[in-house]
């Protein structure tokens, strides 16, 4: 437990918690998250009202209306857009981007390249949970390929990508892993992922007790520190990436890239354009 | 139900109020988690371990209003101060493996008994390493009140019948609502 | 109250949650009807909850085929009473009603109370506690059989069917504890249908996803592409294992614009194919329906309808995506739009969807609805309808092939990939015969007429709409409005009413002869649709010649459109 001198703190997890109760499935590991979300935002001291968190559609999504923040629940793929608008038209807001796997690297995959290109300074955290969970159980793209389901039978046979390498790739400035279980360590990575400027890709892998039980209750004991420390070089970090083992959890990478908020040049009103048209 | 997640060391307690802050944070966290549970399992329906959460959190609750009260002018501001949301997860960290929708009083309880088993040993290794002696007898006080927590835990357990076979059997498949 | 055709009918409803297994008793309670000869109708409605929810199983049953909600409920068992006013207005009891609830279940929710339906109390959870291992919608179906007057071992073989081959030791404590029930079961006369001495033969249960997906195969389908969205998913889960069967593979897309482009990549390669999704789903899909209309590539879109707009309400049934499938193209796009008519007519219109799809080179957009798709009918088994569905393919190997010659039908042959001779680019650019990309206004112009043409020179035959009565007033409907509306219209008719029913199959292209000839001697039309805006009424007063006097009505979902309400509208269209 970390202790930083006497300073009486301004906020406290339950600051940020709606009076709206889950319907998550009780074990779903985005019960976890929303605390890790809480706690995050209580360490970082953000008034909830200068918090924004987007959401597209699934279980993981939705989140915002579970915080006592400003939330957007888009439709289906399309949050970092939604998020991506917000930013740039404010720059003075906190913007948090909440996903799962499906509606993030599935529909979301084309936005999701070029959110992490873009480099806007946004959090994205996508609960992994392997599966399309609201739908009552489809592969997603990060499903094994011999998990058997009605619209896969005997499996989809393909290999699951990293989302984290294409993160990588696509030049995202931040990339961390996370178990849902793991509530304090959640937290500390996405207080670490705010505060980098830039887009911050946090993958928290959060184990589905309605479809995935079998196979995912056993991530608590896989799940493992990265035994070597972050790193800021691509391609250390893509050789790590693409061997890894899919429950390395920490800052897995931190680059130096300057965030993308264009500005304005001056704040002139428009009266002052019209000697272009004067004749 | 495993500790893979707990951070085998007690924190560095500089002082008793720091020492406080940390147990009214542990109690404040639990009264909200068992909260939560109570939450969810009143959303399906199972009103019955919603019940039996929600007294547990009134247990934290009053225990929370307890060390308020011991603690005294040693805590800063009445709000558990100074200390870091993040970081690897203490005991306030309710483990809630085991949380299922149809669950049964017996695992409810066992789910309570677990985690009043971990603030013992939790405050029983502060007060092992605390170097300060008032910290070390407050710990002492605090791994007593959750040893009878676990006490209590266990005559409720006994008046239980063992759980039939079948408990998490729910004959309907999961339904999609989006 | 609507005496009529429903009076020979039973509605119940059962509620309950937190894993006390209403859905599966509900389809047990709804097979044994079914073995026993009876016909049934069966829906569902849930709360947000994955698992554990508050759920309300609703079943219909009859002498005689039902494909649509009663008006009522004969009875309702709660097994309790957790957030069951979610469903209060999905309930609708009166005094000739029987509540049936466990008196361990607390105090009766008011809306039930206020019903002044008779209650029975039976302590079912004691009862099943009773039992080891008995569960409580055991004890529920044994109470719902002996006050229906089906044999208790008709249920305790459905139970066999449902879960027997799982859970053998099951089986003993479900027996004892439907046993238990019936005999507990209050000593209240309801009216029971007769039982027959022979239950009928080759008669079907079906869903109309599952239904949907059956017609496509019929209808040739070979290659599907799809992406989960509710409540389309099961017509893609159902074909992900049927259509492998069939010489055909389905493919999980990664999202709706995916799934759109793929089924038009396998089309163009020569394979009837298909998709289904819901609203969201068919808006992210309509730049490349244009596509498929300006390079002439047959396509079948199921539109599973449900509550919008935007996210809506996934999971209740709505009529209004007739817009959006009409008009939704940019530019001039005509192409073709069905609606299936009953639950079972899904097989045929889906069929018949991709015979035209096939026929005519053109998309094609099926609006079925989430009352159509989730419901679960006992019908007889549909005629096996053939319609000769053959894409006009490119055979010979000409001089120059023209991909979009200006034939006389409007229909040019279309070369598959692997003839030689027969290259030719597929192009959303306005192109000229040949599909080389054009923008001379006679290229524009022509292959604007051709597609117009090939639609309009069709012969769509007696599938258009389905056309019943005669009389100066009719009801003109289309999609899963028709069922209700027939009984109405039965129930009118009984009562003296002379009344027309037209229930349109087929939404574009418009028909306006046929029309007209049906709506002959018709001084008074009434126009019934689920919906907000009365988007069919605006659609046909754009496109048809009406009588005089039409009435609309709409209304949106999520509640159900029952008989009772029809016939209301029909009495009052019938007077002055």
């Amino acid at each position: 437990m970390n202790m930083i001198p006497n300073a009486a703190k301004a906020f406290i997890p339950a600051d940020y918690k709606s009076a709206v109760k889950p319907v998550w499935c009780p074990g779903c590991g985005d019960h976890s998250v929303l605390i890790s979300f809480q706690r995050a935002l209580a360490e970082l001291a953000l008034p909830p009202e200068q918090v924004a968190i987007i959401s597209g559609i699934g279980c993981s999504s939705r989140i915002p209306a579970y915080t006592n923040c400003y939330g957007f629940h888009g439709v289906h793929g399309r949050s970092l857009a939604l998020a991506s608008g917000l930013k740039v038209a404010r720059p003075d807001l906190t913007v948090l981007v909440a996903s799962g796997d499906g509606d993030g690297f599935s529909i979301g995959g084309n936005h999701f390249l070029h959110a992490c290109r873009r480099n806007i300074d946004l959090t994205y955290v996508v609960m992994d949970n392997r599966i399309y969970g609201m739908t009552k159980g489809q592969p997603s793209p990060t499903t094994e390929p011999d998990w058997d389901t009605a619209i896969a039978p005997g499996g989809t046979g393909l290999s699951p990508f990293h989302p984290l390498v294409i993160a990588l790739a696509s030049g995202a400035n931040f990339i961390a892993r996370g178990f849902s279980g793991d509530i304090g360590g959640c937290a500390k990575l996405i207080v670490d992922a705010v505060r980098t400027p830039g887009f911050s890709f946090v993958q928290i892998l959060s184990p589905c007790v309605t479809f995935r039980d079998d196979q995912q209750k056993s991530w608590k004991n896989l799940v493992h520190a990265a035994i070597v420390p972050e790193t800021d070089d691509p391609s250390r970090a893509a050789r790590r990436l693409m061997t890894d083992d899919g429950f390395n959890t920490g800052v897995l990478y931190r680059g130096h890239r300057k965030p993308y908020q264009p500005i304005p040049l001056a704040h002139s009103a428009p009266s002052h354009l019209e000697s272009e048209f004067a004749i | 139900m495993t500790d893979s997640l707990q951070s085998n060391e007690p924190p560095k307690l500089n002082s008793v109020g720091e020492f406080f802050a940390q147990a009214l944070a542990i109690e404040v966290e639990a009264t909200e988690r068992y909260s939560l549970l109570a939450d969810q399992m009143e959303v399906h329906n199972n009103k019955e371990i919603a019940a039996i959460f929600r007294k547990m959190a009134l247990i934290e609750a009053e225990h929370r209003n307890e060390i308020a009260r011991r603690a005294g002018d040693a805590l800063v501001a009445g709000r558990p101060a100074s200390f870091s949301w993040t970081g690897p997860d203490g005991p306030e960290a309710i483990d809630c493996e085991g949380v299922h929708y149809l669950m049964t009083p017996r695992r409810a309880l066992t789910l309570a008994r677990f985690n009043e088993e971990r603030a013992v040993k939790y405050f029983e290794a502060i007060a092992a390493a605390a170097i300060n002696p008032q910290i070390a007898t407050f710990a002492a006080e605090m791994a007593a009140d959750e040893r009878n927590h676990v006490i209590w835990v266990d005559q409720w357990l006994d008046q239980l019948a063992p759980d039939e076979a079948g408990w998490d059997d729910d004959p309907d498949p999961p339904v999609h609502s989006e | 109250m609507m005496k009529s055709p429903s009076e020979a009918s039973l509605s119940i409803v059962l509620t309950g949650s937190g894993g006390a297994g209403v859905m599966t008793a509900g389809q047990i309670l709804l097979d044994a009807a079914t073995n026993c000869g009876l016909y049934g109708f069966m829906t569902r409605s849930t709360g947000p909850q994955i698992r554990g929810g508050e759920a309300a199983a609703m079943i219909r049953l009859s002498s005689k085929p039902v494909q649509s909600p009663g008006d009522r409920f004969d009875i309702l068992l709660a097994l309790d009473f957790e957030n069951l006013q979610r469903f209060a207005d999905e309930l609708p009891l009166d005094t000739a009603s029987l509540i049936i609830a466990d008196p361990a279940a607390g105090e009766m929710p008011g809306f039930l109370k206020n019903t002044g339906a008779a209650i029975g109390l039976v302590p079912m959870s004691k009862l099943a506690k009773g039992v080891k291992g008995g569960r409580i919608a055991m004890v529920a179906l044994g109470i719902l059989a002996r006050l229906i007057g089906l044999p208790e071992a008709a249920i305790i073989a459905a139970v066999a069917a449902s879960i027997g081959r799982k859970k053998p030791e099951a089986l003993v404590a479900s027996e004892a504890a439907v046993l238990l029930g019936a005999n507990a079961a209050p000593d209240v006369t309801i009216p029971k249908l007769p039982l027959p001495a022979e239950p009928k033969q080759g008669r079907w249960s079906i869903t109309g996803n599952e239904a949907t997906g059956f017609g496509a195969l019929k209808g040739g389908v070979k290659f599907v592409a799809g992406y989960p969205i509710t409540p389309a998913t099961e017509i893609l889960e159902w074909m992900a294992h049927a259509l492998p069967q069939c010489g055909g593979v389905l493919v999980q897309a990664e999202d709706e614009l995916a799934s759109i482009n793929m089924i038009m990549g396998a089309s163009y390669g020569g394979a009837p194919s298909l998709t289904a999704t819901a609203g969201p789903g068919l808006s992210l899909m309509i730049e490349s329906l244009g596509l498929a209309v300006a390079s002439e590539i047959p396509v079948l879109i199921v539109d599973v309808m449900r509550s919008g707009p935007s996210t809506g309400i996934a999971t209740k049934s709505e009529q209004s995506d007739l817009n959006i499938a009409v008009y939704g193209l940019h530019g001039d796009a005509p192409h073709i739009v069905t609606a299936p008519l009953s639950v079972g007519d899904c097989l045929l219109t889906a069929q018949w969807s991709v015979h035209l799809a096939e026929t005519l080179q053109t998309p094609v957009v099926m609006l079925s609805d989430q009352s159509l798709g989730q419901a679960r009918v006992v019908i007889d088994k549909p005629e096996d309808v053939a319609f000769a569905t053959k894409r006009l393919v490119f055979e010979a190997t000409p001089a120059s092939y023209e991909r979009y010659a200006a034939t006389e039908s409007g229909v040019s042959a279309m070369a598959i990939p692997g003839l030689p001779g027969g290259q030719y680019t597929a192009d959303g650019l306005t192109h000229n015969a040949r599909g080389t990309p054009s923008s001379q206004a006679k290229d524009h112009v022509g292959q604007l007429d051709k597609r117009q043409r090939k639609l309009d020179a069709f012969d769509f035959g007696a599938h258009w709409a389905e056309i019943d009565g005669e009389g100066e007033l009719a009801v003109l409907t289309w999609g899963s409005t028709s069922e209700p509306l027939r009984e109405a219209v039965a129930a009118a008719r009984a009562g003296g009413i002379k009344v027309k029913l037209i229930a349109m199959r087929l939404i574009a292209p418009t028909q306006p002869a046929r029309l007209a000839a049906a709506l002959e001697g018709v001084k008074r039309v009434l126009v019934i649709e689920q919906n907000h805006t009365g988007q069919f009424w605006r659609y046909l007063r754009a496109h048809y010649d009406l009588p005089n006097e039409v009435i609309p009505i709409h209304c949106p979902g999520p509640l159900p459109i029952r008989p009772g309400e029809a016939f209301a509208h029909i009495q009052e269209g019938a007077r002055a």
